[in-house]
C-alpha cells in the first residue's frame, strides 16, 4: 500500500497565507486552503467545489478536491489563466459564507464482518493496543469517518478520525493480493480496499458492499466529503 | 460526449496475429472521475493519436492502437482505412512497405505488420471508425494498473478480436497530414515548463540546478512516468512531502532523492511529492516518445507563453490540409470511367483507384514517353 500520508506544517521559512491559486501548469489552478490535514479545511475545499461547480465556467473541465487543496482543471483553449483566475478568485470571496451555510454531510454505511477470514489481523491489532478483539470492533465501528479525498486507485478512500488506541504498524511484509472490501488499519489511518490489490494494512474485516462498479455512472459507493461509518454484522448476507 | 456512430456494432474487426511487447486501446483518456481515484490515461503521445485519426476521417474521441516499441501484426476481416503515426518504424501491408503519415485501404484478409521502433518508443495505428471496445467512464483506454479499459484493462494478446466502429465518410484513404510533425522525434529533448504549484519548496539555487542540468529518462520509465536520473534537487527543507493533493500531466515531482519525476497519462490521480514545476501542455507528446537514456533539460516559461503555444499548436492542427498523396487521372477502362494514380513516399509506392489508395510494390516499371 503506497498511501503513506504525513501531515506536515510550514517550513519554517516564510509564512503563507490562505487562500492561494497556484498554476499548476497551463490547463489547472490549485486553490490551496492551507497547509495541514484539519476536518475544517477540508470542509472547506468540498463547499468551494460545490460553488465552482454550480458557477459552471464553460472552461472547467474536472474538480479534484483532496485534503487541503482543490484542483481545478480547465481547457486554455476556452479562457486563458487569468479570467479563470478572475472567476476563481470571485467564487472563492463567497466561500466563508457557503461554509457558514453548508448542511450536514452524507454518511455511508458499510456493512462490515469482522475478524475470521475477513479480517485476519483483528487479533494482532487487539494484542498491539493491549485490547479484547470485541473492544477493537467497538472503538473501530463507533466512529463516522470524514472521506478526505479519494486517490490512489479508484474509489480508495482516505479516512480520518481513527481513535489512536487502536492505530497500529503496517505489516512487514505487505500481502500480494488484499481481497476486495477489506477493512485495514496503517499506522492512524483506517481505509478500506474496494478492489483487490497488494497491499500492508492490518486487515480486521471486511465489507460485501460493491465499492466501485467502473460500468456505473457514479462508479464509487463512497464519495469525497462524505462520511463512512462501518457497521458490525455476523455474516455477508 | 462520444461519437454515437463509433459505438455502434459492426461486423468488421482486427484479429491480433502478433501483440509485441505491450499494445494498448487508447483514446484521449477518461477524464471526470479523477475525484474518484479514477486515472485519466488515454495516449501519452496525444498529437500521434490525433494525427491519425484525423488521417482516417475519424473524430477525435476514437481510440487506436498504441504500439509500444513495434513488432506487431493485425489482420483486417474487411476493407479498412488505417493509418501509421508517432515512432518510426518500417510497416508493411501484405508484405508491401507502408509510409507513416499516410492512409491506405487494406484490403479484407490484409495484414499490416509493424516492425521494431526505430526512432522513439510509440506508434499509433489508427482505423476509420476506431477500435470499438464499450465504453466505460466515457473512454474506451486502457489503464493497466487498475484494470479499467481496453480488453478486460489489458495490454492485446494474441488472437484478440477486436470491434471496428461503424464509419461513415466516404473518404478512401490517400490522404497526408501537412501539418508540422509537433512531436517530432528526437533523443535530446528542451521541455518547456511552468514553474510551480510548489516551486516555492526549492531555493533559487535549487530551480537553478533543475534548469540547467541535462537529465537522462531512466529504464524506471513507463506510461504511469518518466524517471530521470541527473543532479539532485534539494527541497528548502530537506523534506520532500507535502500533504497529498491532485497531480496533473507533466507534473515534475522531486522525491526523497531530489531526481524529477514527470507524470504522464497512467498516473495515480494524488501524490505526495513537491512539484517544482508542471510541463507545458504542448512538450506533453515528446514525453511520450522518450525513450530511457534520452536527454532531457527544462526551460521555464510563463503561464501566458505556455497558453499562447497551446493555441498556436491547436491553430495549426486545425489549419493543416490533409493533401491527396497522389495525383490520379481519369481514364477510361472497358468503357468505365476510373481515375487512377501511382506515386512515391519515403517508404513505399502508392496506388490510387477510384479514391482508394493501396500500397504496391513495383518490381519493374518502364517509363513511358
Amino acid at each position: 500500500m503506497a498511501a503513506s500520508e504525513s501531515a506536515l506544517g510550514e517550513p519554517e521559512t516564510e509564512a503563507r497565507t490562505y487562500p492561494r491559486l497556484l498554476p499548476a501548469g497551463d490547463s489547472a489552478i490549485v486553490i490551496e486552503l492551507g497547509s495541514e490535514i484539519d476536518p475544517a479545511i477540508n470542509s472547506q475545499v468540498f463547499v468551494l467545489a460545490e460553488l465552482i461547480q454550480a458557477e459552471g465556467i464553460p472552461a472547467v473541465i474536472e474538480l479534484v478536491p483532496t485534503y487541503r487543496s482543490l484542483l481545478v482543471s480547465y481547457s486554455p483553449l476556452v479562457s486563458k489563466h487569468d479570467e479563470i483566475v478572475d472567476q476563481l478568485t470571485a467564487i472563492i470571496d463567497r466561500l466563508e459564507a457557503a461554509v457558514e451555510s453548508a448542511g450536514d454531510v452524507q454518511v455511508i454505511e458499510l456493512p462490515v464482518v469482522y475478524g475470521g477470514d475477513d479480517g485476519p489481523d483483528l487479533g494482532l491489532v487487539a494484542e498491539n493496543a493491549g485490547l479484547t478483539n470485541q473492544e477493537v470492533i467497538d472503538i473501530h465501528s463507533g466512529v463516522d469517518y470524514r472521506v478526505y479525498m479519494i486517490g490512489f486507485a479508484p474509489g480508495f478512500p482516505y479516512l480520518g478520525g481513527l481513535d489512536e488506541r487502536i492505530a497500529t504498524p503496517r505489516l512487514k511484509t505487505p500481502r500480494i493480493r488484499v481481497p476486495a472490501g477489506s477493512v485495514g488499519i496503517a499506522e492512524s489511518q483506517t481505509g478500506v480496499y474496494p478492489n483487490v490489490s497488494p497491499g500492508g494494512w492490518q486487515l480486521i474485516g471486511r465489507t460485501a458492499a460493491d465499492l466501485f462498479d467502473v460500468t456505473s455512472d457514479s462508479p464509487s459507493l463512497i464519495t469525497p466529503g462524505s462520511k463512512v461509518r462501518f457497521v458490525p454484522v455476523k455474516s455477508h448476507e | 460526449m462520444s461519437d454515437k456512430s463509433l459505438s455502434k456494432a459492426t461486423d468488421r474487426t482486427i484479429r491480433v496475429i502478433q501483440p509485441g511487447p505491450m499494445t494498448l486501446i487508447q483514446d484521449r483518456g477518461r477524464t471526470g472521475f479523477q475525484q474518484l481515484g479514477v486515472s485519466v490515461s488515454g495516449a501519452v503521445d496525444v498529437d500521434s493519436l490525433d494525427i491519425g485519426n484525423r488521417l482516417v476521417g475519424n473524430s477525435f474521441d476514437a481510440a487506436a492502437l498504441e504500439v509500444l516499441l513495434g513488432g506487431v501484426e493485425i489482420e483486417f476481416s474487411d476493407d479498412a482505412i488505417f493509418a501509421i503515426t508517432g515512432a518510426e518504424l518500417i510497416a508493411s501491408l501484405d508484405g508491401v512497405p507502408v509510409s507513416a503519415g499516410v492512409s491506405y485501404t487494406a484490403h479484407a484478409g490484409s495484414r499490416l505488420s509493424l516492425g521494431m521502433v526505430s526512432s522513439g518508443l510509440r506508434a499509433y495505428a489508427a482505423v476509420a471508425g476506431g477500435v470499438d471496445v464499450p465504453e466505460l467512464l466515457g473512454s474506451r483506454s486502457t489503464h493497466v494498473a487498475s484494470e479499467i479499459g481496453g480488453i478486460n484493462g489489458r495490454a492485446l494478446a494474441e488472437g484478440d478480436v477486436l470491434n471496428i466502429g461503424e464509419f461513415t465518410s466516404t473518404s478512401g484513404g490517400g490522404r497526408m497530414f501537412e501539418g508540422e510533425e509537433s512531436s517530432a522525434l528526437s533523443s535530446e529533448l528542451n521541455i518547456r515548463v511552468v514553474l510551480g504549484p510548489q516551486d516555492d519548496e526549492f531555493s533559487e539555487s535549487a530551480i537553478e540546478t533543475f534548469l540547467s542540468s541535462n537529465f537522462t529518462v531512466t529504464d524506471q520509465s513507463n506510461r504511469q512516468g518518466l524517471r530521470l536520473d541527473g543532479p539532485q534537487i534539494e527541497s528548502k527543507s530537506g523534506r520532500y512531502d507535502i500533504v497529498s493533493d491532485a497531480v496533473v500531466n507533466g507534473s515534475i515531482q522531486i522525491p526523497g532523492d531530489g531526481k524529477p519525476i514527470i507524470l504522464l497519462a497512467d498516473r495515480q490521480t494524488t501524490g505526495g511529492y513537491a512539484k517544482i514545476a508542471t510541463v507545458a501542455s504542448i512538450d506533453l507528446p515528446k514525453l511520450g516518445q522518450a525513450a530511457p537514456g534520452s536527454s532531457v533539460t527544462f526551460v521555464a516559461i510563463s503561464v501566458a507563453e505556455a497558453q499562447q503555444l497551446l493555441s498556436e499548436h491547436s491553430e495549426r492542427f486545425n489549419a493543416a490540409v490533409l493533401g491527396k498523396s497522389v495525383d490520379s487521372i481519369s481514364v477510361q477502362v472497358n468503357g468505365e470511367e476510373v481515375s487512377v494514380g501511382v506515386a512515391e513516399n519515403a517508404t513505399s509506392q502508392i496506388a490510387e483507384i477510384n479514391g482508394n489508395t493501396y500500397p504496391i510494390s513495383v518490381d519493374e516499371y518502364t517509363p513511358v514517353d
